[in-house]
């Protein structure tokens, strides 16, 4: 039986990377503020475009989601497929991403709903140089990640930064956190908001009926309550006589 | 003690009993009430719960996708010629209509069954006799308003063998059915109405768009 | 009208039918909260049967499609996410209304003479209603759909002989593919729906045919004859039962009583139930599990495994078991030896209300270790959980050996002949 599980266990040299220990941060979804999304879908199609894909989500229904304008939105937005009305696919091809990453980029349209958007924010935030890997980054929540650092030139080149500290009588390196080298265009809060923007994004691409689904629910919930009470009056009248 | 429990009993039976004519009547005023509040809140929100249901048997975005407008570039059309093109699955004719055409147009029109487009086949801009937004183009609906069958477009002459001293037409190959050259039915044959002519407008001069006709009358 | 009515009747019962069994039935007064959720579970069956009809309209049942389709129902199909979320938020409700109404069953002896075909035709339909789950959660086809059919289909494989070439014939191919998706889906869309409603129906008539249960355990169908006049109920009920029994006021009619008071109860389920589907429609990962929402993927394996919330009690029997085959056994034989609890029992008081406190202990301690085992079942290894699965695996049969121990000679208390005020 154990070793059944084990062998379970065990396919996973080509599982995903086990759960780092790396505290998760939260990045504050608010899916009501349509101009972070727009946002986060900018940095999405000029960054994120190239390799990955929402091939579930349409851009017309993007658009109209986030108040986008369908004209701006095909010219500034939509890098691919013919029509308004095309999934967002990517350009580049599977077969060939697979031979040049190890496995094909995945599909990010739900990613916020296997991941969860704490794990996305500090997932592109703990990105830093590693020259033993293939691209010369690492990640501290997906250690060995096949992924390169894309949103380098935005943040900076970002290294693990040691101090030296005194430890029980010794000067030794201490680990305190991931520092960028400043050669990007933004600075650490520039950029936390451009995460939280595109995290943001990935969230309502995950599920765009979310806000609607909580506004019928409001409505659903105020409904059945005054039902509760009518049915309960009702229920009480036709009990009054009935001996306890 | 089993006298009193026996008592007791029977009052309980007379509470029960008279309880009961009160609501067999159903005279009690706040029973009905709350009754038919309770049933009218019931209903409602069994009204609401279909609602979903039925709503999603619309045609869904991809059908919409599927059904979106059409441009076509009508600048490579010769005179004369005809062009198909797809919308919603259906076959859309344009055709580019020479002058002594649309001149024989008036000619024809004692042999049809609706010439002046009486019966609502088009929209009101096309509701004229070249059943067209600009005179030299026709756009068409290619299916026949018999049965379905997609006719054909006889030119040159071909079509006189069908409309006696009539050089050029659409004929159905189905049963028989004739249109001339501004998609009118001719009467006497089993299509009983003129071609559909599809919502459409030019964005420009060498571009039609199939399935929309906003702002145009 | 009454002409028409009266021209229907004289060719297929249907007032006498509806006043046998909906109105003028002979329904137990003291019925209390634990008796809401028979009406519960059968509502939700109604609305998984509507709500799949109504996803079978857009779902594509192949490896290729299956996953693209349900997300085309969550986002380009009007009002396709509402569906989809009432069929998954109607498949957790159903088994919690299930368990609740099975422990109602327990505590209250409703298993006992006459009952027990009663409570057998339950547990098939639990039984059923576990295998429609398995199967329609597959059909998605996320990552744990295909690999919690992986894990429990492989199963079968520990049966001596017989288990690999069962796995291959069960999979339809020697993997889980297409083929297992295909042939599930035309159990879950009808095989085994046909199954249950008829299992249920005849629960039902099964039921009617004692007569309900109560929480005090009291028989309301008394000898005919041995009630006096005064004392017989006031109100209408069916001759089918008055000319067999005498009928007192231990009892209401179905129609409007019990029909009203399962209205309240349904506007309180309908609330959580709505609560749940339109805010938190995943349920923290235990309703829709997370790693769902990646398409499946053979040479991917999740790091960790679980079945939805309402298998991980039994899955935490089978991995409690260090063998194979032993786990298996373990498994079904805790399904198995609920079909027994009525020949476990050897009291004749039938409610917790007049038994020991030995009884009561044993019937909570049987809850609170079925939920530890889900909870041990549905989190990740760690090795205390080990030990600890062991343990309530223990316990979750010793408390079928106890009750058959005690249950001979068991202090009682004296069970009232009619339903206490």
């Amino acid at each position: 039986m154990k070793n059944w599980i084990a062998l379970i266990l065990f396919v996973p040299s080509l599982a995903m990377a086990a759960g780092s220990t790396v505290p998760l941060e939260d990045p504050k979804i608010d899916l009501t503020d349509k101009e972070s999304l727009q946002r986060g879908a900018q940095t999405f199609m000029n960054y994120c475009l190239g390799c990955h894909q929402m091939q579930y989500q349409r851009y017309q229904r993007t658009f109209t989601d986030l108040d986008i304008p369908e004209e701006l939105g095909m010219q500034y937005l939509q890098f691919t497929g013919e029509k308004v009305s095309d999934y967002i696919t990517t350009p580049m091809p599977a077969e060939d991403s697979a031979t040049w990453f190890g496995a094909p980029p995945p599909d990010l349209t739900l990613v916020a709903r296997v991941r969860g958007p704490e794990w996305l924010y500090t997932y592109l935030k703990t990105f830093y140089v590693d020259e033993s890997k293939t691209f010369g980054v690492n990640n501290l929540v997906f250690p060995n990640v096949g992924m390169p650092h894309v949103l380098e030139p935005l943040q900076g080149t970002p290294r693990l930064a040691y101090e030296q500290r005194l430890v029980d009588g010794e000067m030794v390196d201490r680990y305190v956190g991931l520092k960028s080298d400043g050669n990007g265009r933004l600075s650490d809060e520039e950029y936390d908001v451009v995460l939280r923007d595109l995290v943001n994004f990935l969230e309502y691409s995950g599920e765009p009926t979310r806000l609607q689904s909580e506004s019928i629910g409001r409505a659903a919930l105020i409904f059945i309550v005054i039902f509760f009470v009518f049915a309960l009056l009702l229920k009480k009248e036709y009990w009054r006589n009935i001996k306890k | 003690m089993s006298e009193v429990s026996a008592d007791a009993n029977k009052s309980a039976k007379q509470n029960n009993s008279s309880a009961n004519v009160a609501e067999l009547e159903s005279d009690n005023p706040r029973r009905k009430f709350l009754t038919i509040a309770t049933s009218v809140i019931g209903a409602v929100g069994v009204g609401a719960a279909a609602i979903p249901f039925v709503a999603s048997w619309q045609p869904s975005e991809r059908a919409k996708a599927a059904g979106a407008d059409v441009e076509v570039d009508i600048s490579g059309i010769q005179v004369g010629q005809l062009i198909r093109v797809m919308w919603r699955s259906k076959p859309v004719w344009i055709v580019r209509r020479t002058p002594e055409l649309l001149a024989s147009l008036s000619s024809v029109e004692d042999q049809l069954r609706d010439p002046n487009s009486d019966v609502e086949q088009q929209p009101d801009y096309a509701k004229n006799q070249y059943r067209s937004i600009k005179e030299e183009f026709l756009v068409l609906v290619g299916i026949c308003t018999h049965l379905g069958c997609s006719p054909q477009h006889l030119a040159e002459g071909s079509f006189a063998e069908y409309a006696e001293g009539i050089p050029e037409g659409f004929f159905c190959p189905c049963h028989g059915s004739k249109f001339d050259m501004a998609g009118r039915v001719f009467a006497g044959v089993p299509a009983p109405y003129n071609l559909v002519v599809p919502p459409h407008m030019y964005v420009d001069d060498n571009t039609i768009v199939i399935g929309s006709d906003e702002g145009v009358a | 009208m009454a002409g028409f009515l009266a021209w229907i009747e004289a060719r297929i019962p249907m007032m006498r039918t509806a006043n046998m069994h909906a109105i003028q039935y002979p329904a137990p007064r003291n019925m209390n909260f634990w008796y809401v959720f028979g009406f519960l579970a059968t509502i939700v069956l109604v609305n998984q049967i509507v709500t799949g009809i109504w996803l079978t309209m857009n779902f594509e049942p192949s490896a290729e499609r299956a996953f693209a389709s349900v997300e085309y129902i969550m986002r380009e199909v009007d009002y396709g996410w509402l569906i989809r979320y009432m069929h998954s938020t109607g498949a957790t409700a159903f088994f919690v209304v299930v368990y609740m109404h099975m422990f109602r069953g327990m505590i209250y002896g409703s298993y006992q003479k006459p009952r027990e075909l009663l409570w057998i035709f339950g547990m098939l339909i639990y039984l059923a209603l576990m295998a429609e789950a398995f199967m329609g959660y597959v059909l998605p086809w996320g990552q744990m759909s295909y690999w919690g059919a992986q894990v429990i289909v492989s199963l079968f494989s520990a049966i001596p002989v017989i288990g690999p070439g069962l796995v291959e014939w069960i999979q339809g191919d020697y993997v889980i593919s297409g083929a297992t998706l295909n042939r599930f889906f035309a159990l879950h869309v009808i095989a085994l729906p046909l199954v249950i409603v008829i299992l249920v129906f005849l629960h039902i008539i099964a039921l009617h045919e004692v007569g309900s249960n109560n929480p005090d355990g009291v028989n309301v169908k008394h000898p005919k004859g041995s009630l006096p006049d005064e004392e017989k109920t006031s109100y209408k009920i069916h001759e089918y039962y008055t000319s067999k029994y005498d009928i007192a006021d231990d009892v209401v009619p179905f129609f409007p009583h019990m029909v009203l008071k399962d209205m309240v109860a349904f506007a309180v389920f309908l609330f959580a139930f709505c609560y749940v589907m339109f805010f938190a429609p995943e349920l923290g990962g235990k309703a829709l599990e997370h790693p769902n929402f990646e398409i499946a993927n053979p040479l991917k394996t999740p790091e960790h495994i679980f079945p939805v919330w309402y298998f991980t009690p039994y899955y935490a029997i089978l991995k409690a078991v260090p063998d194979k085959l032993g786990g298996v056994i373990a498994m079904f034989s805790a399904i198995a030896v609920l079909f027994a609890l009525p020949w476990f029992d050897r009291s004749n008081v039938r409610s917790w209300r007049y038994r020991s406190g030995l009884h009561t202990g044993n019937l909570i301690v049987f809850a609170i270790v079925f939920i530890f085992l889900g909870y041990l079942g549905g989190t990740p290894q760690e090795d205390w959980k080990i030990f600890a699965s062991r343990i309530a695996t223990i316990m979750y049969f010793g408390f079928f050996v106890l009750l058959f121990l005690y249950s001979k000679h068991e202090k009682t208390k004296p069970v009232p002949k009619r339903i206490p005020s």
